[in-house]
C-alpha cells in the first residue's frame, strides 16, 4: 500500500467537497479497495471515507419502494429489509460475516464488479441510484464491467428499489471466490416482469429480454425452460466456459422463477 | 473404558491451548533488534533473457541499505537438489543450477530476480519498484509433451533438452510386461491428469538471517518441516557455513504439507545477507508471493493400463507418466514420481507384473515437489481409477474384482521392490462396507432421484509405504541424506523428562503423542514430560517431519533413548536396594526387587542420579541421559479401504459429497483423537484436490491461479462428517511401536473415491463417461455430462 491522506467527512457535501482533490477515491466499506491498494494496484492519493456520513445510514420503507442509503452495509440490508424479502435474502449470502458487516450498498453499486449480486437486483428491481447531484435510472446506470454512469467525485447516497410483487435472486457461486459465477435476478412488477443477470457476461450485469417476454406471457418456469442466451457475449474463464455460463443463466433463471412462484 | 493416559488414550493436544489462545510462537513473531527487511523483485514474465538490472535509482531511495542481484552470489553455490535419479539408460538426471537470485535468464513467473534490503518493509518495496529490468521476453515452456517433443526452446541453455531423466521401473520387466499386455484376455487403459496444487498452508513462509559479528555465527529462523536438513543443506552446498556456526530454528509452523519441507532460496538469502549487511534481515512471504514460489504439488499426466486374464486375475500394469519439474529440481523432486510412486504401482493387488515410465520435464513454471502424499497419491489414483474402470467394463462389482486380486499373505514381496510387513485388505474392506452402510445404498440412491439429483458410489483401496526411510535403501536409490531419526532423553534429578527430537511438529501434535509413549513405558504422568523440537541449537541432529515418518522413525528412536534411559536407571535402582540388575522391575513409576516388596520410586532414581552419594559410581555415570538414533528397517505399509457418496445435480453438474467413511489400517495407536483428526485433514485436502483445486497457467506460463479469488480451497461446508475407523489394525512388524504412518493416508486414499463415485453416478443416469479429469468442477462435470 502506497500512502495516502484520509479524510472522514460528517456530511454529503464535505464529502463532495474532499473528493474534488486530485486522485481522491471515496471510501466505502473498502471491500475491493482495501485489497487493491494493499497489492498496490491503487494509489489514490486521499480516501474520503463515508462511513461517517449520518445522511446516507438511512432505511426508509413506504410507497412501494425501500430506500436504502448509500453507506448502509450489507449485513443491515439482510436484517432490515424485511419488505422486500429478495433483497434480505441476497444480501444475506453476499461474501461471508466480515464482508457482510464491512461491505456497503452503494459501495458495491459503485464498483459494478460484473460479478457482483446488487447490480442484479437493483437491474431487475428498476432501482433508482440517487447520487448527490441527481438521480439515475438502473437502466441507465450500469454501462458495462466496473463502469457506470456515476462522474468523478458522485457519491451514491441511497438506492430505491421499489418493491416488487414477487421477485427471487438465484446465485450460483464460484467455488473460489464465491462471487456469482451466474446470478439471476427475477421481478415481478405490476408494469411487467425484470430478469437481471449478473457474473455471466463480459459487458456485465444484463437484461434478459427474451426470458422477460416469455414471463410476461406466462410467469412460470416452463416458461422459461426454452428459452437460450447467447454463449457468444459470456465470460468465459477456467471456472467455466462459455456456454457453460449460457447454461446457467437458464437454470438459474428457471430457479428463480420457481422460487418466486 | 477407554484409558485415559498413555498409549490409545486420547488426551487433548496441549500444544492446542497456546494455538488457541494466541500464543503461538511462529516465525513472523521473531524480531531481532534493529533488524531490516528484504523484498524481493519477483520475475512478471515466465522465461526471459536478462539484459539489464539498473539499481542506480533505487539504491538512492530512502530507507535502502543494500541491492542484491545474482552478481553478489557468485561465490556461493546454487540451491542443491537432494536426489538423483538415473534413467532407465543408465545416464543421471539432468542437474540445472539453482540460482538464489535469477542468473541470465528468469525461468518462472514469481522467480525472484534482484533483492532490496531497507529499514522497512515499504520502503524495501518502494525501492524495488525503482529498478529498471532489461529483460527480453522468451517463449515459455508449458506443456510438457511439447516440451519433451520439441526443445527448441530450452528452460536451461546448458541443458540438452528440456527432459530432466526418462525413469523406468523396473526396467527388466519391460519386455515380459509387453509380453503380458498381449497375452491379456482384457486390457483396460485410462489417460488422465493428476492436477497441479498449490498447498497453501495458513502460515506464509519467513525467514530471519542473523549474524552475530563476535562470534561468527549465523541464525536462521524459518518456517520448516526440518530444521537439521536444512543447516545441512544451506550451510554445506550454498553458503559454505560448518554446522557448528549455523544455528536453524524452526518455531511454531503453521502447517507444512510438504512445502516447507524444501530449502528455499530465500533462506539462503536471508543468512547471507544477514552477514553482508551486518544487520539482522527478515522476509515474510505475502500470500500472493506463496502463489509464486512456495514449491507446487502433483502435476502428473498418466497414461495407465491394466491387463487381465479370462478369469478377471491382474496379470500386469503399464504406466508411462509425465512429471512436471518446474523450472528447477526443488529438494526432493526427482524422488517423488520415481520413488515415491513407482514402488506404489502394485497397490494392494497381487499383480505379478508392474512396469512404470517416467518422464520428468522441465517447464517454465513454478518447482514442483512433494505435497502431502508424494508420489503416492499419483499411483493410488491410477491405480484406483483404472480397476474401477475395469470393472464396468467387464461388468462385475467394482469391490469383488478388488477382493479377487488382494494380496493376502505377508510379508508379501512386491515385483516393484518393497516388501509390505502386514495389512488385512479384506479386513478393511469389511469394516468399511459396515461403516459406510453400503447395504443401504440403493435406498438413499432412491431418494436422490426422488429430489431430483443422481447419486454416485466410489469405493476404493489404498496402500502407501511411509516412515520413510531405510538410509542403505534410499541410498541405492539416490538420496543425498540418510533418513533416520534421533533423540535425546534427558531426565531432570526431580524426575521430569526433556525430549529432544528430531521430528518437527506443525500440527502433528507431537508435544501431546510423544509424552503419551513414554508415560507408558515408565508409569509417569505425561505432564512430567516436555517435548523439544525445531532447534539445532537444542536437538543434537534430525531429519524432519514428512512421509508421515514422525512416530514411526523419530517415535522409534526416542522409545530407544527411554529403553536406555530406563535400563540405566534400573542399575541405579538396583543399587538402592541392593538387588540384582536383572531381578528389578518397572510399573507404575515404581522400580521394585521381583518376589520382595521393596520398591523406590522413579523420583528417588533420578534423584540419586544427579546426587549420587549412594551410587554405582564405579559401574555407571552420574547424570540420566541418553540419546538413540533410528533407521527403520522397511518402510512401513499402511492401507485402507474408502467409500464416498456424491450427488450431482444434473442441471449444473454441481457435485456435492454426502457421505464419505474410510476403514484404516494404521498398526498400532497412540492417540486415537489425533489420528483421526490427521485422517479428517488428508480427506479434506483429498477432496479438495478432487473437487476443487487447480493450478492453472496459461500458454506464456501465467498463473492464472494465482489468488484465493481464483484458486479454491475446501471450505467446511465443502465437505460432509466423516466416518472414520482404524480399529482394524495389523501392527508393524519391523518397529518397536509397532506403528505404521497416518499423516498422508487420507490425502493418498480419498480422490479416487471421489472421482469413483462421480462416475457411477454419471453412469447410474446413462451418461457415457468413463473418466473426468480433476478438479471435478461443475463445469467439467456438465460439459462430460453434455459432451
Amino acid at each position: 500500500m502506497y500512502n495516502f491522506d484520509y479524510e472522514a467527512p460528517s456530511s454529503v457535501a464535505e464529502a463532495v467537497a474532499a473528493l474534488a482533490a486530485e486522485d481522491a477515491q471515496a471510501l466505502g466499506g473498502g471491500q475491493t479497495l482495501i485489497p487493491t491498494m494493499k497489492q498496490r494496484l491503487a494509489m489514490p492519493s486521499t480516501l474520503v471515507s463515508l462511513s461517517g456520513i449520518a445522511e446516507m445510514k438511512g432505511f426508509d420503507v413506504g410507497n412501494g419502494a425501500v430506500t436504502i442509503g448509500g453507506n448502509v452495509t450489507h449485513a443491515v440490508v439482510a436484517a432490515g429489509a424485511g419488505a422486500y424479502p429478495a433483497l434480505a435474502e441476497l444480501a444475506s449470502h453476499i461474501g461471508d460475516p466480515a464482508v457482510r458487516n464491512r461491505g456497503t450498498i452503494g459501495g458495491s453499486l459503485a464498483n459494478n464488479d460484473p460479478s457482483a449480486d446488487y447490480p442484479a437486483a437493483a437491474l431487475a428491481s428498476a432501482a433508482v441510484i440517487v447520487t448527490n447531484a441527481r438521480e439515475i435510472a438502473a437502466d441507465d446506470y450500469f454501462q458495462g464491467m466496473f463502469t457506470t454512469a456515476l462522474e468523478d467525485g458522485e457519491i451514491i447516497t441511497g438506492v430505491r428499489f421499489a418493491v416488487p410483487e414477487v421477485a427471487n435472486y438465484q446465485k450460483f457461486v464460484q467455488p473460489a471466490s464465491r462471487f456469482a459465477l451466474v446470478g439471476v435476478f427475477v421481478a415481478k412488477h405490476a408494469d411487467g416482469v425484470r430478469v437481471a443477470v449478473t457474473g455471466a457476461s463480459e459487458e456485465g450485469v444484463f437484461r434478459w429480454a427474451a426470458a422477460e417476454a416469455a414471463l410476461n406471457d406466462s410467469f412460470s418456469a416452463d416458461a422459461v425452460a426454452d428459452l437460450a442466451v447467447d454463449p457468444a457475449n459470456m465470460i468465459g474463464d477456467l471456472h467455466g466456459t462459455k456456454a457453460y455460463r449460457a447454461h446457467l443463466v437458464g437454470v438459474m433463471t428457471k430457479r428463480a422463477v420457481a422460487a418466486a412462484t | 473404558m477407554p484409558k485415559d493416559s498413555g498409549i490409545g488414550a486420547s488426551p487433548k493436544r496441549r500444544e492446542d491451548v497456546r494455538f488457541l489462545t494466541g500464543n503461538g510462537n511462529y516465525t513472523d513473531d521473531i524480531n531481532a533488534h534493529g533488524q531490516a527487511y528484504v523484498h524481493f523483485l519477483r520475475s512478471d514474465l515466465a522465461h526471459g533473457k536478462i539484459n539489464g538490472i539498473d539499481t542506480a535509482a533505487a539504491e538512492a531511495m530512502p530507507g535502502v541499505v543494500r541491492i542484491f542481484t545474482a552478481a553478489d552470489f557468485e561465490a556461493v553455490g546454487g540451491v542443491p537438489c537432494g536426489w538423483q535419479i538415473t534413467d532407465r539408460h543408465g545416464e543421471v538426471m539432468q542437474e540445472p543450477k539453482h540460482p538464489i537470485l535469477a542468473e541470465g535468464k528468469v525461468r518462472h513467473v514469481g522467480e525472484a530476480i534482484a533483492a532490496v534490503v531497507a529499514d522497512s518493509p515499504e520502503q524495501a518495496r518502494d525501492a524495488a519498484e525503482a529498478i529498471e529490468l532489461d529483460i527480453e521476453e522468451l517463449p515459455a515452456v508449458i506443456d510438457m509433451k511439447a516440451a519433451v517433443a520439441d526443445s527448441s526452446v530450452k528452460v536451461h541453455d546448458d541443458l540438452t533438452s528440456n527432459l530432466c531423466f526418462d525413469w523406468g521401473f523396473v526396467e527388466e520387466n519391460r519386455e515380459a510386461v509387453e509380453q503380458a499386455f498381449q497375452d491379456a484376455a482384457h486390457v483396460t487403459t485410462l489417460e488422465l491428469i493428476n492436477n497441479r496444487l498449490i498447498a497453501n498452508p495458513m502460515e506464509p513462509r519467513v525467514a530471519i538471517g542473523e549474524y552475530n559479528r563476535s562470534s561468527d555465527d549465523s541464525t536462521l529462523y524459518t518456517t520448516s518441516q526440518n530444521p537439521h536438513v536444512i543447516r545441512l543443506l544451506m550451510g554445506a552446498f550454498v553458503l559454505g557455513i560448518p554446522e557448528h556456526k549455523l544455528r536453524v530454528v524452526a518455531p511454531d509452523v503453521g502447517g507444512g504439507f510438504g512445502t516447507k519441507i524444501f530449502h528455499y532460496a530465500e533462506e539462503a538469502f536471508c543468512t547471507f545477507a544477514a552477514k553482508a549487511c551486518n544487520r539482522a534481515i527478515k522476509w515474510t512471504s505475502s500470500r500472493s508471493e506463496a502463489f509464486m514460489s512456495d514449491a507446487h504439488g502433483r502435476d502428473h499426466v498418466s497414461k495407465i493400463e491394466l491387463a487381465l486374464d479370462a478369469d478377471n486375475n491382474f496379470t500386469a500394469v503399464r504406466t508411462d507418466t509425465y512429471a512436471n519439474m518446474g523450472a528447477y529440481l526443488s529438494t526432493f523432486a526427482p524422488a517423488v514420481p520415481t520413488w515415491l510412486h513407482g514402488i506404489l504401482m502394485a497397490g494392494n493387488y497381487k499383480t505379478p507384473l508392474v512396469y512404470v515410465n517416467v518422464k520428468a520435464v522441465f517447464t517454465n513454471t513454478v518447482p514442483v515437489d512433494a505435497y502431502r502424499g508424494a508420489g503416492r497419491p499419483e499411483a493410488t489414483f491410477q491405480l484406483e481409477r483404472v480397476v474401477d474402470k475395469a470393472a464396468r467394463e467387464l461388468g462385475v462389482d467394482p469391490i469383488a474384482l478388488r477382493r479377487q486380486n488382494f494380496i493376502t499373505e505377508f510379508p508379501y514381496a512386491t515385483p516393484v521392490a518393497v516388501e509390505y510387513d502386514t495389512g488385512d485388505y479384506n479386513a478393511t474392506m469389511d469394516k468399511l462396507e459396515e461403516i459406510a452402510d453400503l447395504s443401504g445404498f440403493a435406498t438413499r440412491r432412491a431418494a436422490s432421484e426422488a429430489k431430483g439429483k443422481i447419486r454416485g458410489l466410489g469405493v476404493n483401496c489404498y496402500i502407501e509405504a511411509c516412515g520413510i526411510a531405510p538410509s542403505n535403501l534410499v541410498g541405492q536409490l539416490g538420496a543425498r541424506a540418510g533418513l533416520y531419526e534421533s533423540a535425546t532423553v534427558r531426565v531432570n534429578a526431580t524426575g521430569g523428562l526433556v525430549v529432544m527430537t528430531g521430528s518437527h511438529s506443525h500440527g502433528q501434535g507431537h508435544e501431546t503423542a510423544f509424552p503419551q509413549v513414554i508415560a507408558e513405558m515408565i508409569g509417569i504422568d505425561e505432564s512430567m514430560i516436555e517435548i523439544v523440537h525445531g532447534d539445532t541449537a537444542k536437538v543434537p541432529m534430525g531429519m524432519g517431519t514428512y512421509g508421515s515418518r514422525s512416530l514411526a522413525v523419530g517415535g522409534s528412536a526416542m522409545v530407544k533413548a527411554t529403553e536406555k534411559i530406563i535400563a540405566k536407571a534400573k542399575k541405579i535402582a538396583a543399587h538402592l536396594m541392593e538387588a540384582a540388575d536383572a531381578d528389578i522391575e518397572l510399573k507404575d513409576g515404581q522400580f521394585s526387587v521381583a518376589g520382595t516388596d521393596k520398591s523406590v520410586a522413579w523420583g528417588d532414581v533420578t534423584l540419586a542420579a544427579y546426587v549420587p552419594h549412594n551410587y554405582p559410581l564405579e559401574d555407571i555415570e552420574p547424570g540420566l541421559e541418553e540419546t538413540a538414533f533410528y533407521d527403520p528397517s522397511n518402510f512401513t505399509y499402511p492401507s485402507g479401504a474408502y467409500a464416498c457418496e456424491v450427488e450431482v445435480d444434473p442441471d449444473t453438474g454441481k457435485v456435492s459429497i454426502e457421505r464419505f467413511s474410510a476403514a484404516d489400517d494404521f498398526g498400532n495407536i497412540v492417540n486415537p483423537m489425533i489420528v483421526d483428526g490427521q485422517v479428517h485433514g488428508g480427506i479434506g485436502q483429498g477432496i479438495g484436490q478432487a473437487l476443487l483445486e487447480g493450478c492453472v497457467y496459461d500458454e506464456n506460463g501465467q498463473l492464472l491461479s494465482a489468488s484465493f479469488m481464483d484458486y479454491a480451497m475446501p471450505r467446511a461446508d465443502d465437505l460432509p462428517f466423516y466416518a472414520v475407523d482404524h480399529s482394524c489394525q495389523t501392527p508393524c512388524t519391523h518397529n518397536p511401536l509397532g506403528v505404521k504412518g497416518c499423516g498422508e493416508a487420507g490425502a493418498i486414499g480419498s480422490p479416487p473415491a471421489v472421482v469413483n463415485a462421480v462416475v457411477d453416478a454419471l453412469q447410474s443416469a446413462g451418461k457415457n463417461v468413463t473418466h473426468i479429469d480433476m478438479p471435478l468442477s461443475p463445469g467439467r462435470v456438465w460439459a462430460a455430462m453434455n459432451g
